[in-house]
């Protein structure tokens, strides 16, 4: 086999290589943090999916080595490989910047904002990209769209009013399982997600549709309103799954010994991590929707939990305990304290221990 | 008399059928490439034409037949965009209703210049009856040998199919046609892979306007150096144009690119003037989707130049004194015609059209339409103005197909030119829904800087 060819490639002024026929969303994904792109629509799962929401849009200001002219238009980073020598703008380029937040509002003028009772709030996409580029308040006067719930069978809700389009479930659903019974019906701002006419979803792998939306229109109907998502603890965990095409690799959501829903297991991006035997980690609608006893699954500890979502604070990976900032200034040394308060204020007495008493305290017991 | 080309022929009686177009000279082009030329020369004569794309880009012709990907063991097709469907153009209906031939003609000799056996009409579905007509003209030619096996003893192979679309102006723009002729969603692919190398089925493909293809025809006849001195700079030959709107004479005519837009609204030759003795307002000279002018820019370039009708002389002073050739969709506008109503008609129209995939175009044209229609009935509010040119400029350039730039433009353009309308609509909501604003300033000699 002949050597991988490698391109150059400067985004934001940061150099990076990375293999010929990538995207500069995933070159830009190598180098992290505020680089990267945000992506609604793309999946790196799902062939064929991107270009579509336009929040990943970037300047090319040099083509490449051999043709350095700039590109005329902004380009979706997730469909556009990269050439040698080619110099991109993201957050360094206030065209960028605007065009962003022009996509983020067109996507916030018809969306609900119903996040208080939406079971996405927390680790939603649309939530995370409203605080990073979003305004104060909107310039959208009319009545907002809306649609009907449909139950699409008996695990999943599909709430078209919150949707933004992404065709992400689509593609999952062509991609995933034998035959498709979803798609879009219509056109421009009429358009929606629907089967034709109201199905029910029954393919055992349709749940992974869940895991792709990136907002909440489409949700578990075995968690609906059940808890919040930042109240529960997602641990890893995984079960020996009689589906042969099911990783049984999974992520429990649990607060106290309950567990309340189960996802794949996901990466920094929001998309489903490579499960042990190398695939993709989907997993089936048994694992997702009816195996929600502690006692199905082998726990084998929390997940790592690296993204910006409310979810992440606490307890994970992000959040680093402070130091003790008292003996470091004190060089090693303990405060001396100046006064010991209690012998100081008498107010307690110091040869009774309150928690010994077997009654009341009473007054006396303090003077 | 401007010269003819293509529509030399077309009122003489029955000329739809075979026998009168072969006895008119039809298919003399077929022949003549067939027999004499090889593909490479024709490619070559097409480029020395100067041919530009007729279906609103502009786009030279022979250049785009030249990037066609030839990869070994891998067929090759030619498709015909006869989806037209752009408000206001209706020149490629009327070649297809009256001359069917001479688009089987012209498709024949570009099929083979570009290896294409296999060649598709993409036909808009409110064209129901064309089809009946194309398709009697594709059995009229089979059975007289221009089509099928071995045509003419050269070897080369050729079938042409007919396919209606279902309505959707997106179908127009290539891919999406594409995508529609494979029986799918009509959603414009994200480009690249570019249909020259990656079109109808991954195959490579060519897809040109019905009048491109046509005058192909003219091109092999006499050469395409020949064609090539008709017109000025690099708006060669002949180009139908689709005029409507509140002229004395709406209907197509075939100009030679050298005439002034003054003559060809107010000659009797052509559109005879504004109707009712009524004075010119604006016109839109391309179709909906480019910029609107006022008649003094319309008239004159912002140089002080006669703006002459070819592709050059339209665009002259770029979007903020000029407009665009388009594909040829004459929309003329008198003094009793309302701008913002007419910028409403358009931005409710691209509201439906378009397909609903990225969202800048999805969310903001229908946000553009909600605004014009509250201003145009007399609830809009000064800050709308600026709020719709904030929303057209966010649209344009960001989406994945032109339509959204389509869809920008027209109220880019209004809002530039015609503000003062947009103003007066604002601040007098009761009087706009009876009156008109009418002529007002939009005729006025402009005030030319002197260049020294």
């Amino acid at each position: 086999m002949s050597e991988q060819i490698l391109h150059k490639v400067i985004i934001d002024n940061i150099t990076v290589e990375v293999p010929a026929g990538t995207t500069i969303l995933n070159a830009a994904r190598q180098i992290g943090g505020d680089v990267t792109p945000p992506a609604m629509c793309y999946y790196s799962k799902l062939e064929g999916s991107g270009g579509k929401c336009r929040t990943c849009l970037v300047e090319v200001s040099k083509g490449s080595e051999k043709d350095p002219r700039p590109m005329p238009k902004l380009v979706a980073s997730c469909r556009t490989t990269v050439m040698d020598g080619m110099e991109v703008k993201n957050i360094t380029s206030p065209k960028v910047i605007d065009a962003r937040n022009g996509v983020v509002e067109f996507l916030l003028i018809n969306h609900p904002l119903d996040c208080p009772v939406c079971d996405q709030a927390g680790e939603c996409d649309l939530q995370d990209l409203g605080y990073n580029h979003g305004k104060e308040g909107t310039r959208y006067e009319f009545k907002r769209r809306t649609f009907h719930k449909v139950d699409l069978g008996d695990y999943i809700q599909l709430h078209m009013t919150r949707c933004i389009m992404c065709f992400r479930c689509v593609f999952t659903a062509d991609q995933l399982t034998e035959k498709r019974e979803h798609g879009i019906l219509d056109r421009g701002d009429h358009a929606q997600i629907a089967t034709f006419i109201e199905k029910n979803l029954h393919n055992e792998f349709i749940g992974n549709v869940i895991d792709v939306c990136p907002v909440g229109a489409l949700t578990d109907k075995t968690f609906r309103f059940k808890n919040r998502v930042w109240f529960t603890k997602p641990v890893d965990a995984h079960r020996n799954c009689t589906n042969p095409k099911c990783c049984g690799e999974a992520q429990l959501w649990m607060r106290g010994d309950e567990v309340f829903r189960v996802t794949a297991r996901k990466d920094e991006w929001g998309e489903v991590k490579e499960a042990s035997n190398g695939k993709t980690g989907w997993i089936c609608n048994t694992c997702r929707f009816e195996t929600k006893k502690v006692s199905d699954w082998t726990i084998e500890g929390p997940s790592v939990i690296n993204r910006h979502s409310v979810i992440s604070q606490g307890h994970y990976v992000g959040v680093t305990k402070p130091a003790e900032t008292f003996t470091a200034v004190m060089k090693g040394r303990n405060p001396k304290l100046l006064m010991d308060i209690h012998d100081e204020s008498e107010v307690n007495k110091s040869n009774v221990e309150l928690s010994k008493l077997d009654r009341p305290a009473h007054s006396t017991d303090f003077k | 008399m401007s010269k003819k080309l293509l529509l030399k022929k077309a009122h003489v009686e029955n000329i739809r059928l075979y026998d009168v177009y072969r006895r008119e000279g039809g298919y003399r082009s077929v022949e003549k490439a067939l027999k004499t030329m090889n593909p490479e020369s024709i490619v070559e004569e097409v480029k020395k034409s100067g041919l530009r794309g007729r279906g609103g880009a502009g786009f030279p012709a022979g250049m785009k037949w030249s990037f066609i990907a030839k990869p070994e063991g891998v067929p090759r097709h030619l498709v015909v965009n006869a989806d037209e469907s752009e408000p206001g153009t209706f020149k490629d209906r009327y070649l297809m209703e009256f001359l069917p031939h001479l688009l089987l003609e012209g498709m024949i000799v570009s099929s083979f210049a570009l290896g294409s056996n296999v060649s598709y009409i993409y036909i808009r579905g409110e064209y129901a009856w064309i089809t009946d007509i194309l398709e009697q003209a594709i059995d009229e030619a089979k059975a007289n040998g221009w089509l099928g096996k071995n045509i003419l003893g050269s070897g080369f192979d050729c079938e042409i199919y007919v396919q209606r679309g279902a309505g959707a102006y997106i179908c127009g723009e290539e891919t999406a046609l594409i995508e529609s002729l494979e029986g799918k969603r009509g959603n414009p692919r994200i480009k690249p892979p570019f249909p020259a190398v990656q079109g109808l089925w991954k195959r490579p493909t060519v897809v040109n306007n019905v009048e491109t293809i046509a005058a192909v025809v003219p091109i092999i006849n006499d050469g395409g150096d020949e064609y090539a001195k008709i017109g000025i700079g690099k708006s060669t030959g002949t180009k139908l144009i689709s005029a409507c709107g509140n002229i004395n004479k709406p209907g197509v005519y075939e100009i030679d690119m050298t005439i002034s837009v003054e003559e060809f609204i107010y000659s009797d030759e052509w559109c005879g003037g504004i109707a009712n003795g009524k004075k010119l307002k604006a016109c839109i000279p391309g179709g909906s989707s480019v910029p609107i002018l006022p008649a003094n820019l319309l008239l004159k370039t912002a140089k002080g130049e006669t703006r002459l009708m070819n592709y050059e002389s339209l665009a002259d002073g770029g979007f903020a004194t000029g407009s665009m050739m388009g594909s040829g969709g004459f929309i003329v506008l008198d003094e009793d015609q309302c701008i913002v109503k007419n910028t409403y008609t358009l931005a409710r129209f691209y509201r439906h059209e378009s397909c609903g995939q990225c969202s800048p175009c999805r969310e903001g044209t229908g946000w553009m339409e909600k605004i014009l229609w509250s201003i145009e009935s007399g609830k809009g509010k000064k800050s709308d103005i600026d709020l719709l040119w904030d929303i057209q400029r966010k649209i344009e350039g960001n989406t994945i197909c032109p339509l959204g730039d389509a869809a920008a433009w027209p109220v880019a353009a209004a809002i530039r030119h015609f503000r003062d309308e947009f103003d007066w609509h604002v601040d007098n909501p009761q009087e706009s829904q009876i009156r008109n604003f009418g002529l007002a300033h939009y005729a006025d000699e402009i005030h030319i800087p002197v260049i020294a």
